[in-house]
């Protein structure tokens, strides 16, 4: 991407591959398998058979070389905000990361007193959908993941939005 | 007529030749061990055949007044009787008997204990924190604890008495 970027206009071969690229990666969404908390029992609801991510295209990988997204999903306490952190670096590009639930995204009820607990999952490393909710319902993070296609679909080869 | 918390208690201070208090209104039965002799109590305990406290269910501590009291949750299912034996540990640097030869249960619960109160247990065989990180500083649930501002540079305290606020620097896509 680094030869490309920025030296080519939305021409004919960039929008196309583009197109190809961006349909690609968008429909074959593959998180790391690791829960943090309650939310990764609406996590694990959410891939099971009565929502089944699988006909999304999306099934969980068991190590971070083969995966395409982070799924923060729980409370991030300071003891695993460096194994995360070294999870995330070890993911290959293109990479996003999805912050699932109020501890995630802001630290939650462990805002003020909790002498543990990371005040959101985006100090730590980059965030690209966020969702609300203590746990958030599976509908909740299957509308993350479609939001976070559309926004891999907005994305180019030659400048990376 | 199966034995009763008295009948334990008597049983008890006869075998460690002291005389022991029982707190009578406390929600369990709830008998005061001197720290010195708790590793005695509980071999007895656990081998005397009438009483046969074989199973050890938990080991929580409590600060009350400056002084720290270890709870030790045990059953005997010959009885059945649940019975609650307290230590009492002062000081900067308390410390207490370890029963994990005795009750092997009792590793991770002493290691929690020393995780959040800093009470030692001498003799565990395998004694350092559990939950918190192993260069955490302090002792979460002392009631004097001060969490710190950084650990290794991730904020961990928002709102600091005094009206401070830890500006949170949140890395942006």
């Amino acid at each position: 991407m680094g030869i490309i970027e920025g030296r080519y206009g939305p021409n004919v071969v960039i929008t196309s591959v583009d197109k190809l690229f961006n349909w690609s990666r968008s429909r074959s969404l593959w998180p790391i398998t690791f829960g943090l908390a309650c939310c990764a029992i609406e996590m694990m609801a959410t891939s099971a058979s009565r929502f089944d991510l699988d006909r999304l295209g999306i099934f969980f990988r068991p190590t971070p070389r083969q995966s395409d997204v982070m799924l923060v999903s729980g409370t991030v306490t300071v003891k695993m905000a460096e194994r995360i952190k070294r999870l995330y670096e070890q993911m290959a590009d293109p990479k996003w990361v999805i912050s699932m639930g109020s501890c995630a995204n802001s630290g939650g009820p462990y805002w003020e007193y909790g002498y543990h607990v990371v005040k959101g999952v985006d100090l730590i490393i980059p965030v690209d959908v966020y969702i609300p909710g203590c746990p958030p319902r599976p509908e909740a993070l299957i509308d993350a993941f479609i939001q976070l296609q559309e926004k891999i679909e907005r994305e180019t080869i030659a400048k990376k939005v | 007529m199966p034995l009763t918390i008295e009948d334990v208690a008597t049983r008890l201070s006869t075998q460690l030749n002291i005389s022991l208090s029982l707190e009578p209104n406390s929600p369990a039965p709830l008998i005061i061990i001197p720290a010195d002799l708790l590793r005695d109590a509980s071999k007895f305990l656990r081998d005397d055949d009438a009483l046969r406290f074989e199973s050890l269910n938990c080991i929580t501590g409590v600060e009350r007044a400056g002084a720290y009291e270890i709870v030790i949750t045990l059953y005997s299912a010959t009885i059945p009787l649940m019975l609650n034996l307290k230590v009492k540990a002062t000081g900067e640097d308390p410390a207490i008997p370890s029963v994990t030869d005795i009750w092997p249960a009792a590793d991770w619960h002493e290691r929690e204990v020393f995780d959040m109160f800093g009470i030692r247990f001498e003799g565990h065989y395998d004694h350092r924190r559990i939950l918190c990180a192993d260069d955490w500083e302090g002792f979460p649930l002392r009631k004097d604890y001060q969490p710190p501002l950084f650990f290794h540079n991730i904020p961990v305290t928002v709102n600091v008495p005094g009206g401070l606020q830890i500006p949170l620097t949140r890395i942006a896509k």
